[in-house]
């Protein structure tokens, strides 16, 4: 997309071209470029959230989008989602510093057995994105590992997420022990992972499958709201 | 079974598959990966009324593709045998393609790559190794073909990390002895950036579920 890239001084272009730049950069995974182009919107004064959501997840959105039609695939994804990583070092505390809105809370990790978590991590990643906090309990997780997160994090939602065939039916562990213990409708439960479809995740009562990392966030908004609709009716 | 054309090729086996039946009595639909250890199998142990239909190896980088395609060739080909035996192992499909084969009357090796049952599955479980990465003759053959170019590592070297950084170790599960693949299997644990174990299977699992149906 930006074949005169070497001709392009970001710090020469307005705010409206900048972050259409922006778009065309993360798009073509140019980590510098983006972390270049944070910086200049910060120093033009946009508020971290703002530089968030209309450059980054503007831009990763588009990327999603190809992806799912089938023009991008997983190394351009990976790469798009390696700059977005460079721009999100620099928000993230300032995001927290600024008390930016934050729309829940998820605990995610692969599941015991299962070391593969390129899915996880973008997945992660658009949720933050998205203006979730995310706590990463990383790779290879049992039940316990799941339990003490949940207990200590006190998230909204559970992703559990596995590329395996022999891993992924550990989330059904998961699950039956929270529900053993009366904590499985405190949480939102959703499960991704390549061998996955949406039967296996009805058939061990996850809330949802999600086929990707933009399914994901929007799956997660959904039940969000519903969460918020439920409380507010008991009000 | 008719002898293979020695024209046929890892890439022919990997993009179009290989059809070699002669009226046997079983139909063989495998995954291209298997097809010359299923020949030199058969061949080994004259199993002639064993016919091979294999569907294109590289399918094994979209396992979604592999339920449908084998349904497929059971529909086209229940009439004309007595009995057919699917060899994919469940290879990232879910369970879904034993599902298929149960539904449809049919068997298939168990396990859940090829990987596991050239090694022999309950030794492979055993060894619960988190962090190998393996790779089996075809597939150290077809290494640039099947990971290095579709993963875009070619072209982008600093995916590989994202890719392979859980990872500690390569495995070479070789079904023959053959020195050129054993340097090759090498060279890619070095371009991997993982340490390198050599482990000779032979055909482990599947000379055992072959030589059942020659019963």
């Amino acid at each position: 997309m930006s074949d005169q890239e070497d001709d392009i001084i970001l710090s020469e272009l307005n705010d409206e071209d900048l972050v259409a730049q922006m778009f065309d950069d993360l798009y073509d995974g140019l980590k510098e470029e983006i972390v270049e182009a944070v910086n200049l919107l910060l120093g033009r004064d946009w508020a971290p959230y703002r530089v968030l959501t209309e450059a980054l997840v503007g831009g990763m959105t588009i990327v999603g989008n190809d992806f799912r039609d089938g023009i991008l695939f997983v190394p351009e994804v990976l790469l798009a989602a390696n700059a977005m990583k460079g721009g999100m070092a620099i928000l993230k505390p300032l995001l927290i510093a600024t008390g930016a809105p934050r729309v829940g809370k998820m605990v995610i990790g692969t599941v015991k057995g299962d070391i593969h978590d390129i899915g996880k991590n973008l997945v992660g990643m658009m949720m933050e994105g998205a203006g979730f906090e995310v706590v990463d309990l990383g790779i290879n997780n049992s039940v316990d590992s799941y339990l003490d997160a949940i207990e200590r994090e006190g998230p909204d939602i559970l992703g559990m997420s596995a590329l395996l065939t022999t891993t992924m039916p550990y989330m059904k562990v998961v699950i039956d022990t929270l529900i053993e213990k009366g904590m499985r409708e405190d949480y939102t439960v959703l499960v991704g992972g390549a061998p996955l479809n949406e039967e296996f995740g009805k058939a061990i009562g996850a809330d949802a499958y999600c086929r990707d990392a933009a399914v994901a966030v929007e799956t997660a908004k959904e039940f969000m709201a519903r969460k918020h609709n439920r409380m507010a009716a008991n009000a | 079974m008719s002898q293979p054309s020695p024209m046929i090729t890892d890439e022919q086996l990997s993009a179009e598959g290989l059809e070699l039946r002669n009226h046997g009595q079983v139909l063989l639909i495998a995954c291209g990966a298997l097809a010359r250890e299923i020949l030199a199998l058969t061949k080994a142990n004259g199993w002639t009324h064993m016919d091979l239909q294999c569907l294109p190896a590289i399918f094994h980088n979209a396992p979604e593709k592999i339920t449908p395609a084998v349904k497929a060739m059971i529909e086209r080909s229940r009439a004309e045998y007595a009995e057919i035996f699917v060899v994919y192992a469940d290879c990232g499909t879910g369970g879904q393609l034993q599902r298929l084969c149960d539904d449809m009357g049919v068997s298939m090796i168990a396990g859940p790559h090829c990987y596991s049952f050239f090694e022999g599955n309950a030794g492979f479980e055993a060894r619960e190794e988190l962090t190998c990465f393996y790779l089996t003759d075809f597939l150290v053959r077809q290494f640039d073909a099947f990971f290095w170019r579709p993963m875009g590592l070619d072209r982008h070297p600093k995916l590989l990390d994202m890719y392979f950084g859980n990872y500690t170790t390569l495995v070479y599960q070789a079904q023959i002895q053959d020195p050129a693949l054993e340097a090759k299997a090498e060279e890619c644990a070095r371009r991997m950036g993982l340490t390198y174990q050599y482990r000779f299977t032979s055909y482990g699992d599947l000379a055992v579920a072959l030589t059942s149906l020659a019963d």
